[in-house]
């Protein structure tokens, strides 16, 4: 593939037919290509790859299975508002199989799948959705009679690449709480391999589409960390890019729902985020296209992990993460201090009542000593009962 | 203890719930809600220091001149057991024992202050001590004299208890105890002056020179006498007992002439600093520091003849004077005359008065509970 600039390909043959083919302006389309490319840090030049891959190539089969799941995935992807990702999604991929898409049903469905499976054998790419449950063999989760464990196994088989997408198929998401009584567990547990996935419950849309696109530029699916998430999207700390993280290094936090500190958008640490355990790019990418602060921190609550195993529907939503590097004080001096009020007048009413007091009380006595005891007879204990103040 | 010369010491009987005795202790009772408040939610939340005026009146009251005004027993024991002038032993044990509640309390307060109180036990334990600090010095000392104290006060208890046997072998190792409980006092009083010294600048050069400690020290003793002869007073109009005016009398040309020393003392340390034009200017420093003199200063005038001081009316009045002097000494070198930074404001909150006035309270519902229980006062009969 040539390297060139992405304006050159303002009048490729490619693009104007899929401008008429989608309905997308080009310059839309060429500044969506943009945007996915930096969103996975790709050198200058990759823009163009992709919006040149998108355009001509053949667009790669997909098969997409879903098992334990809510099919959240899927709707998100679908309810993304940004006008042309809908028909991009199936555009730029020719979806095979889809339980929620097809108009299919039944055996006619399961026959597409075959179909689809033995035309694009070694190329087509399967997208998994959703815990597979593997406990008394599988038996909890079947489609047309089979196994969920066996048809990720079959459709594995032959697959170009496979992708997780969701909590769920990546390490084993809600349906995987304790006790677990299925046994739902990942596909890359069922499969035996770490696989690519997106997690997160649902996962940024343009995550994976952006891992989907870079596929089918570079034939190959981009860079991940150990647990197979594309570093791209989860090389970075939640807390590390969290727009109130000001906030938590000026001490400053929200201590509960509603409280001062809440309304004013302090940070939610002590509410229970889950942002500095968490890897994902959640604070960078926001979620359904409506703009600012449209992404649960950004929203007022805390974040609960999703797309960490062990953290995301394990760890009660209140428990206070552990933090990578700094943990904060209970709390921070304060950087102006009071300088201390005047005399309040109940204060100063007091100490003139004690003066006053004092006065009397030591006048009467003195007059009274005065009276009992003369210097010649200082034997004379004639004193008068009375009252007096201390001072 | 025992001296010949003297009618024995004898508990005073009587009635212990008085209306007095009943207003003191409600005062006690709210000074320890005050307190409760201030241990469960913070200094913050009672008082008015702040990182300006890190020292309230809690520590300048209850402590500097609370201990000042304790110190009747340290004047008393030295002026019987180092001056060997047996007359005023009658004057020891009450002495004692007022200065035991007063140094008892200014050590409990010094909690109160300690705004991270549950490491109180750091100054004494050798390895956290900063056995350079003056501080250190003026707790390890108070701490030290408030146990010598309570040795030294123990014949009473061990009458009271019959304990003889043991009365016995303490009395041969007691001079040992009064000797310390006199050098105790010496040690911390003026240290409690050399505290101001480390100040430095912040201290109005009206107060702030090296002879603080001096000052400090001959105030304490010359308070020493004033509180005794001010507590004579009072017991004698409060328990209608006879003042012993032959004691009282000699007590307080001994207080003057201290006190003369005292004031050469001050105004030639002014004069040789150059400080003396600083009482002249118009600030408000210079106004309490004339009050401070002229409370001084009166007793010198109002017993300035052998004649006043055989009126018990002047000799009270003057034994106030000098302890409203200590008081405004006291005051003005370590709030009025200091001077941290702009913006620092203090006066004591309602709460921290209220503290105060409670362990004065507490101090003399305990010297009237024990007068009456235990052998303190001289028999009455026999004067």
């Amino acid at each position: 593939m040539k390297k060139q600039k992405i304006e050159m390909l303002e009048n490729h043959d490619g693009l104007v037919a899929l401008e008429k083919r989608l309905g997308v302006s080009r310059r839309e389309f060429l500044q969506l290509c943009s945007a996915m490319a930096a969103t996975m840090g790709l050198p200058s030049g990759a823009e163009a790859a992709m919006a040149e891959a998108v355009a001509t190539k053949k667009r790669p089969s997909v098969i997409w299975l879903h098992f334990q799941e809510c099919t959240g995935c899927t709707e998100s992807m679908l309810r993304a508002e940004h006008p042309t990702l809908e028909k991009l999604i199936l555009d730029v991929i020719s979806l095979d199989y889809h339980e929620t898409l097809f108009a299919a049903a039944g055996h006619q469905a399961e026959a597409a799948r075959r179909d689809a499976m033995k035309a694009n054998k070694g190329k087509y790419l399967l997208v998994v959705e959703g815990a597979i449950p593997t406990k008394d063999k599988g038996i909890y989760c079947k489609i047309g009679g089979q196994t969920a464990v066996d048809m990720l196994k079959e459709c594995a088989a032959d697959a170009g690449a496979v992708i997780a997408i969701g909590s769920c198929a990546s390490w084993g998401g809600m349906p995987s709480t304790n006790p677990n009584p299925t046994g739902a567990s990942s596909a890359g547990e069922v499969l035996g391999k770490v696989i690519p996935n997106i997690p997160g419950c649902p996962p940024n849309p343009y995550n994976f589409l952006s891992t989907v696109v870079h596929y089918l530029t570079f034939g190959k699916l981009p860079e991940v960390d150990k647990l197979g998430r594309p570093l791209f999207a989860y090389g970075r700390l939640i807390h590390d890019n969290c727009e109130r993280r000001a906030h938590f290094d000026a001490g400053r936090f929200a201590m509960e729902f509603g409280d001062e500190g809440h309304r004013k958008g302090y940070c939610l640490y002590k509410l229970g985020c889950k942002g500095p355990e968490t890897y994902a790019n959640c604070p960078a990418v926001l979620f359904g296209d409506v703009g600012n602060a449209s992404w649960p921190v950004g929203t007022g609550h805390p974040c609960i992990g999703c797309t960490e195993k062990g953290i995301g529907f394990a760890k009660p939503i209140h428990a206070l993460a552990d933090l990578k590097n700094i943990v904060p004080p209970l709390s921070f001096p304060r950087i102006v201090e009071e300088q201390g009020k005047g005399a309040s007048i109940g204060a100063l009413a007091l100490t003139a009542a004690i003066a006053g007091a004092a006065a009397g009380g030591a006048a009467m006595l003195a007059k009274n000593l005065g009276k009992s005891h003369c210097p010649e007879n200082s034997d004379a204990p004639a004193k008068q009962p009375e009252e007096r103040a201390e001072s | 203890m025992s001296n010949a010369h003297h009618p024995a010491p004898a508990p005073l009987g009587g009635k212990l719930v008085t209306p007095a005795t009943v207003i003191l202790a409600a005062l006690a009772a709210i000074a320890f809600i005050i307190l409760g408040i201030r241990f469960v939610f913070g200094l913050g939340s009672v008082t008015n220091i702040n990182d300006g005026y890190t020292w309230g009146i809690w520590v300048v009251y209850d402590v500097m001149i609370g201990s000042a005004f304790a110190c009747g027993g340290y004047t008393m024991a030295m002026l019987v057991y180092i001056f060997n002038k047996g007359e005023y032993h009658p004057m020891v044990r009450p002495a004692l024992l007022a200065s035991l509640f007063g140094y008892t309390l200014a050590g409990a307060s010094v909690i109160f202050d300690l705004g991270r109180y549950w490491n109180t036990w750091h100054m004494f334990w050798p390895g956290y001590a900063q056995v350079n600090s003056v501080m250190f010095e003026v707790a390890v000392c108070i701490t030290a004299y408030i146990v010598v104290m309570w040795i030294e006060f123990s014949p009473a208890f061990l009458e009271k208890f019959g304990l003889k046997d043991l009365k016995k072998k303490l009395n041969k190792v007691l001079f040992l105890i009064i000797a310390l409980g006199v050098l105790l006092p010496s040690m911390h009083q003026s240290s409690l002056g050399s505290l101001l010294v480390v100040f430095g600048y912040q201290v109005h050069p009206l107060w702030q020179t090296i002879m603080l400690p001096l000052l400090y020290l001959m105030t304490a003793v010359t308070i020493g006498f004033a509180i005794v002869i001010f507590e004579a007073c009072l017991s004698s109009s409060g328990f209608k007992r006879p003042l012993e005016m032959h004691i009282l009398t000699k007590l307080s040309r001994l207080m003057t002439w201290v006190l003369a020393a005292y004031l050469a003392v001050r105004l030639i340390d002014l004069a040789v600093r150059g400080a003396l034009g600083y009482m002249f200017e118009a600030s408000v420093e210079a106004f309490w520091f004339w009050v401070e003199m002229a409370l001084f200063i009166a007793p010198l005038v109002l017993l300035a003849k052998p004649a006043d001081r055989m009126k018990p009316a002047k000799l009270f009045i003057a034994a106030l004077c000098l302890l409203l002097a200590g008081f405004m000494l006291r005051i003005n070198s370590y709030l009025v005359g200091l001077e941290t930074g702009p913006g620092w404001h203090y006066f004591p909150s309602v709460p921290e008065i209220m503290v105060s006035i409670g362990m004065i309270s507490l101090e003399i519902l305990g010297y009237i509970v024990l007068v009456r229980y235990l052998p303190i006062l001289p028999k009455e009969e026999t004067i």
